[in-house]
């Protein structure tokens, strides 16, 4: 543990403005040699902001920064390494089709030579640098080979790529960006071992997250951050998630949904022997069958990467199925187009808004018709009719609580959770049976993830079936009726919600197959 | 660069040699038909190597440039002009004239490039039609020019095309001696000499030409072997990934921009100062676009790319051998009688491989984006 | 509908069409300016220089009808690319379904009466000659567009490819079995078309002809069927974000295939009036530099019609009027294309305009194109 004269970075005042957003406002912070020290706040609360400041991404428009007490001027991420900066960013920044090796040394190819050269056509010396990422490696018990093609490797690999590339340029701070996000609970505790052997090698860490259960667990204080701001410090001992959660919230936040037991029906959605093959010609979804009943939610868990996506893409006509069938509500919809499945009463809440959901240049009177553009009212004998296509977007915007100041507003400039709620009211508008909700809150802040969440369960009440795909578990344990975990393209178990913890879903999740239950 | 890939490049330049070779044999021997096709086809096949190396600095950067073909068209004609200016207003002596010719084509290439670079790294122009533009201006600029310069009597050169300093001359390696020496060790067969001369015609070849096929595998070096390489990989890969590293991926996509630009313009010296002694507008007829489509065919790797341009090579050198034997095509291939015909296979050629019935490529993963922080 | 609704609808359109207008006429501006330097620099008087060109654009009735002449072609060529701009697709082969378009109407007006043996009322044998256009048009569009939406083959290229194509053809068949067989000629044009098959001029004396009008008709119907059907919902979303328009049910593919299909029969639009109500016969070599003045023109009009009938009366202006000033002044014709090329410039790279004269930037930034990448 760690002693506050121990400071070795040391953050005071520090602000940053976007256009339309204060990210980061009078910001303080600090960290101590040896600590973990957790940086806690919903998506959008500026933590990411400041650590890309820390690390010379951003310039900050003001504040100071302290480097083991000396005044540091950071114009780009190279005067961050050169002062023992390093950071596994929560997308990776690693190049796929560039080998372990090559993604470790690239910046500081010569780093490890006697004759530090400088010419930009140094040969490069693969070798020696594949035996150093082998001796860091080994250190820690990571098996890496420094050969392999990074794309070819599990996430989870990754993120010890990213590690010891920190490790390579000699970093002795080390920042997360929500490190935890693609991992299972299993990887997760792994993860944390890493984290205390680091601590004791004298590395500090600055461990970025939104989730209240990690923090408790691995932090040796805590600063929590909303909307800019830091809103205070604390340590694990003197606190508990309530506190946590209003304090990133600034209300009192109620942790758990709401909801009656579900009243299920008939199947409205069955699916049996799916495998589904992606991109790559990889068969991602294997051989995988369960069904949906009308009245009910059925949460697919599962960590990133799964074969949620085309699980996701086959179920709603985006992507052909390589063998296997789907039914919606009784028909045979198998290799149909998407159109069928809306057609055949699908709402589909996609994966990723800003890419399939949105037209981001088109108006929110445009994209709450991008499914129904080709049907009365709003086209009749293929002509668009403005006055239909205004009504019902002044309805929806005022039944969804869309906040914007006119239907006329492009899609692109709302908050994501405005984005989102877009989405949901086109999407829970029609006459649907059932719904296919991937990821519904990726992203967004508290209130639209409560706001959503009561949609989707108000249409289970009203008997839609519901498929839910989540990789946040607590979003799959508190709006599921039944759960369904899948692991390597394939389903391994589907239980009652009431029937289950997190810690059997977190086993399951890692592929730990449960004995019947 | 997978096998299939150079199988095909074998086949089809196989079938287009073959066809001369079957038309032509009754009056040469096929041996010498053969190394005649091989020289023609390096040298033709010069201007699309040299741009498929241009766009590949480019795209392995993340910068689409589909302005190659002006960059080449504005290289030709000012190293040209530079070329002329130096003979017909200073009274140079042929190479120096030639010579700095070939600097100004480099370094009009380059500037143009510049330009482009500007526009798409810079203003984040939309990058096809930045190149689009570059296309155009090159057009306008060197139409406009070579009008007022060489038809409007009060220019510097009093409205006439002056005499051009000439073209770069062939680089003789002995090798066609060497093989003939070989030869006498056997008792100088026929055979022997006659495939002496026909290895000697392909290594005939002129300076551009030369350090066409040179800059390929320098290239290859460079973009696999080095810092520089593994840099602009990564730029044009994950530019966001290389910048948390402390590369400056400005700076390294303007860089091979217009080291990419040098390669066109060189590729543009090769018309005026290398092919034949002059200028004409839009003289540069479509190789650019042709030497991009090498380029994808190559899957952005300099020896592929090289490699595709060899193909387009070989068909060009089809139609140039067809001439020689014009008579002895026989009637019932009256296709290959109609010039026309012939000059249309690059360009059936360059589509039929873009669908990707011979294998998908890949481009790098941020060609053609804008890299904003 | 509201009265704040109708306030912010207004507001925001208000918003487009300056930063529409604005920034384009400031690009025009600029490269007037910069040609002007270019002329001084060469020994020329740039306001002599313009003072002719303006003359020559519109300093009579015969200019002005010859700037309509001019125009026609390049409104039809500027829709063509604008469309397939709003599709997401770069058509830079205008200039080869041009040449195409023009051939088969030609070849419709000249061989199709001797063929069948006796001559056709003109209401049919103007349509069928038209339509021998659009059609060609239509399909030297459609298989780059096929090619693109079924393989992923980039649409830049091959255009260009099916251009040189097309050009190689139109060549061999002008030079061959389409040549003017009249003894006394030896250009590599085509025989004159009969009289039925011809668009009649507007006024008696002058040649603007009723082509042009059917441009600003053609025009007017492009807006409509993009802003006012739902096929055109379907081209503007596939242009603007194919992901969503799969996800939104449409068929992708057929709209590729249709949109650049389209934009190619707008092109040989452009060659078949030019054949049946101009020269009345197909000539080699009279549609040199169509196609990219197509790119150049739409790119100026924003893509829009309205934008591209001013843009292409811009570029008639500056071609017809061009004559005049090198009678004048002697400054080459070909600084036109020097001129044309910086409006381009500065069009697609409306951040140095915008940078030059201090204006903000309005709205987000549209894509037109999409790189090898998909």
């Amino acid at each position: 543990m760690s002693d506050e004269n121990d400071t070795v970075l040391k953050a005071s005042g520090i602000t940053k403005q976007f256009p339309g957003v204060l990210a980061n406002d009078q910001v303080d912070f600090d960290l101590r040699r040896g600590e973990v020290h957790a940086l806690l706040g919903e998506n959008g609360a500026g933590k990411s902001t400041l650590m890309n400041i820390l690390y010379g991404l951003y310039k900050a428009d003001a504040g100071e920064i302290l480097v083991n007490g000396v005044p540091m001027h950071l114009s780009s991420p190279k005067d961050a390494i050169k002062h023992g900066i390093g950071m596994v960013h929560q997308h990776f920044m690693l190049i796929p089709v560039f080998s372990v090796t090559e993604n470790i040394m690239l910046g500081s190819e010569t780093a490890h030579r006697k004759n530090k050269t400088e010419s930009v056509f140094a040969t490069l010396d693969r070798k020696e640098v594949a035996k150093i990422v082998s001796e860091l490696s080994n250190q820690f018990g990571f098996q890496i080979d420094p050969e392999a093609l990074v794309g070819d490797l599990p996430v989870g690999v990754q993120q010890r790529v990213e590690i010891i590339k920190a490790l390579y340029r000699n970093a002795s701070i080390l920042i997360l960006d929500e490190p935890t996000a693609v991992l299972t609970p299993q990887e997760a505790e792994d993860l944390f071992r890493i984290i205390h052997e680091l601590t004791l090698k004298g590395v500090s860490i600055i461990f970025i997250t939104h989730k209240l259960k990690e923090v408790l667990s691995i932090a040796d204080r805590i600063t929590v951050m909303r909307a800019g701001k830091v809103v205070g410090s604390v340590t694990p001992a003197e606190t508990d998630e309530h506190q946590l959660a209003s304090m990133m919230v600034g209300r009192d936040v109620i942790l758990t949904v709401e909801k009656t037991t579900a009243q299920p029906k008939e199947d409205v959605l069955k699916v049996e022997n799916l495998s589904v093959r992606d991109q790559r010609n990889l068969e991602t979804v294997r051989d995988v069958s369960f069904h949906v009943r009308a009245g009910e939610i059925l949460g697919i868990a599962g960590v990133q990467g799964n074969g949620q996506t085309e699980l996701a893409e086959a179920l709603t006509g985006l992507r052909k199925s390589e063998s296997g069938k789907i039914w919606l509500s009784g028909h045979d919809l198998t290799g149909n187009s998407p159109r069928a499945f809306t057609s055949s009463g699908l709402a589909h809440i996609p994966e990723d808004r800003q890419k399939h959901g949105l037209v981001m240049t088109y108006t929110i009177a445009d994209n709450m018709i991008l499914c129904d553009y080709y049907h009365p009212p709003f086209s009749i004998k293929g002509v668009l009719q403005q006055n239909a296509l205004d009504a019902n977007a002044r309805k929806l915007i005022a039944n969804y609580d869309v906040r914007t100041p006119s239907p006329y507003v492009d899609a692109g400039k709302l908050s994501g959770g405005n984005q989102q709620k877009v989405i949901v009211a086109r999407e829970l508008s029609r006459e649907v049976r059932l719904v296919i909700a991937n990821q519904p809150t990726r992203g967004l802040d508290v209130g639209s993830i409560e706001y959503i969440h009561k949609q989707i369960i108000l249409m289970r009440d009203r008997g839609v079936g519901v498929l839910v795909i989540s990789a946040e578990l607590d979003e799959i344990m508190s709006l599921s009726d039944r759960i369904a975990v899948m692991y390597r393209g394939e389903i391994v178990t589907t239980v009652d919600s009431s029937a289950v913890t997190r810690e059997q879903l977190g086993l399951w999740m890692a592929g730990i197959i449960p004995e019947k239950v | 660069m997978d096998w299939r890939r150079f199988g095909f490049i074998a086949f089809i330049i196989a079938i287009l040699f073959g066809t001369v070779v079957i038309v032509g044999m009754s009056q040469e021997p096929p041996i010498l038909i053969i190394g005649s096709m091989m020289a023609t086809t390096i040298a033709v096949a010069t201007p699309l190597t040299l741009g498929a190396l241009s766009g590949l600095f480019c795209e392995r950067s993340g910068v689409v440039n589909i302005g190659i073909e002006g960059m080449m068209l504005a290289a030709a004609f000012f190293g040209w002009l530079a070329s002329i200016y130096m003979s017909a207003i200073f009274k140079f002596p042929i190479a120096p004239s030639l010579i700095i010719g070939v600097i100004a084509a480099i370094v009009s290439g380059g500037l143009f490039a510049l330009l482009h670079a500007v526009l798409s790294i810079t203003y984040k122009v939309d990058q096809i039609i930045g190149g689009t533009v570059i296309n155009i201006l090159a057009v306008g600029v060197t139409g406009f020019l070579n009008r007022q310069l060489f038809f409007d009597k009060s220019s510097v050169f009093h409205g006439e095309v002056p005499h051009a300093a000439g073209i770069l001359p062939i680089i003789h390696l002995p090798v066609k001696e060497g093989i003939t020496a070989l030869c006498g060790l056997f008792g100088s067969s026929d055979g022997c000499l006659v495939t002496a001369n026909a290895i000697g015609k392909i290594f005939d070849q002129k300076p551009i030409a030369i350090s066409a096929v040179l800059l390929v595998f320098i290239s290859h070096h460079i973009l696999f072997n080095t810092r520089w390489g593994l840099r602009t990989r990564a730029v044009g890969e994950y530019p966001k990934a290389a910048d948390t590293v402390g590369i400056n991926v400005i700076w390294m996509r303007y860089s091979n921009v217009v080291i990419g630009g040098c390669m066109a313009g060189l590729a543009g010296a090769y018309f005026t100062l290398e092919s034949v002694p002059s200028f004409e507008p839009l003289m540069t007829n479509g190789r650019g676009f042709i030497a991009l489509a090498a380029l994808i065919f190559g899957n952005w790797t300099p020896i592929g790319a090289w490699a595709a341009s060899l193909v387009f090579g070989a068909s060009q050198a089809l139609q140039i051998n067809l001439q020689f034997f014009r008579e002895s095509i026989p009637p019932e291939w009256g296709f290959f009688q109609n010039a026309y015909n012939v000059g249309q296979i690059p360009y059936i050629l360059t589509m039929l491989i873009l669908t990707g019935i011979i294998g998908k490529t890949t481009a790098p993963a941020a060609d053609g984006q804008p890299y904003e922080k | 509908m509201e009265k704040k609704d109708l306030k912010e609808k207004f507001k925001a359109l208000l918003v487009t069409v300056g930063d529409a207008v604005l920034v384009p006429l400031l690009a025009v501006f600029t490269a007037i300016i910069i040609g002007g330097i270019v002329i001084a620099i060469v020994g020329g008087d740039p306001f002599a220089a313009y003072k002719g060109l303006f003359q020559g654009a519109f300093g009579s009735v015969k200019a002005l009808s010859e700037t309509g002449v001019w125009a026609t072609p390049y409104i039809f060529a500027g829709l063509a690319v604008s469309l397939a701009f709003k599709g997401g697709l770069f058509n830079i082969g205008a200039e080869g379904q041009l040449a195409l378009g023009a051939v088969a109407s030609a070849w419709v007006g000249y061989a199709l009466p001797q063929m069948l043996g006796f001559d056709l009322p003109w209401f049919i044998h103007l349509p069928l000659a038209i339509g021998a256009g659009l059609l060609f048009g239509f399909i030297w569009g459609a298989i780059p567009g096929a090619l693109k939406a079924y393989t992923g083959a980039h649409e830049v290229i091959n255009t260009i490819m099916m251009n040189y194509i097309a050009l190689n053809w139109v060549s061999y068949l002008l030079n061959g079995p389409m040549k003017d067989k009249n003894p006394l000629n030896v250009i590599a044009r085509t025989p004159l078309i009969a009289e039925s098959a011809r668009i009649p001029p507007i006024f008696a004396g002058l040649r603007i002809h009723w082509g042009f009008v059917l441009a600003i008709v053609v025009a007017f119907i492009v807006w409509w069927v993009l802003w006012k059907t739902t096929f055109g919902f379907e081209i503007r979303t596939v242009g603007i974000n194919p992901d969503a328009a799969k996800y939104a049910g449409i068929n992708v593919k057929r709209i590729m295939t249709l949109t650049l299909g389209l934009s190619g029969m707008l092109a040989g639009l452009a060659g078949t009036v030019e054949v049946t109500a101009l020269n009345y016969r197909h000539e080699l070599g009279f549609s040199t530099g169509y196609g990219f003045d197509a790119i150049a023109i739409a790119l100026l009009g924003k893509t829009h019609p309205a934008g591209v009938v001013l843009a292409a009366i811009l570029f008639a202006a500056m071609r017809n009027g061009a004559t005049r000033m090198q009678f004048l002044t002697q400054i080459p014709v070909d600084i036109i294309s020097v001129i044309q090329a910086l409006i381009l410039l500065f069009v697609a790279a409306d951040a140095i305009v915008r940078y030059i004269y201090r204006i903000r930037r309005s709205g987000g930034k549209v894509v037109l194109t999409r790189g090898w990448g998909g």
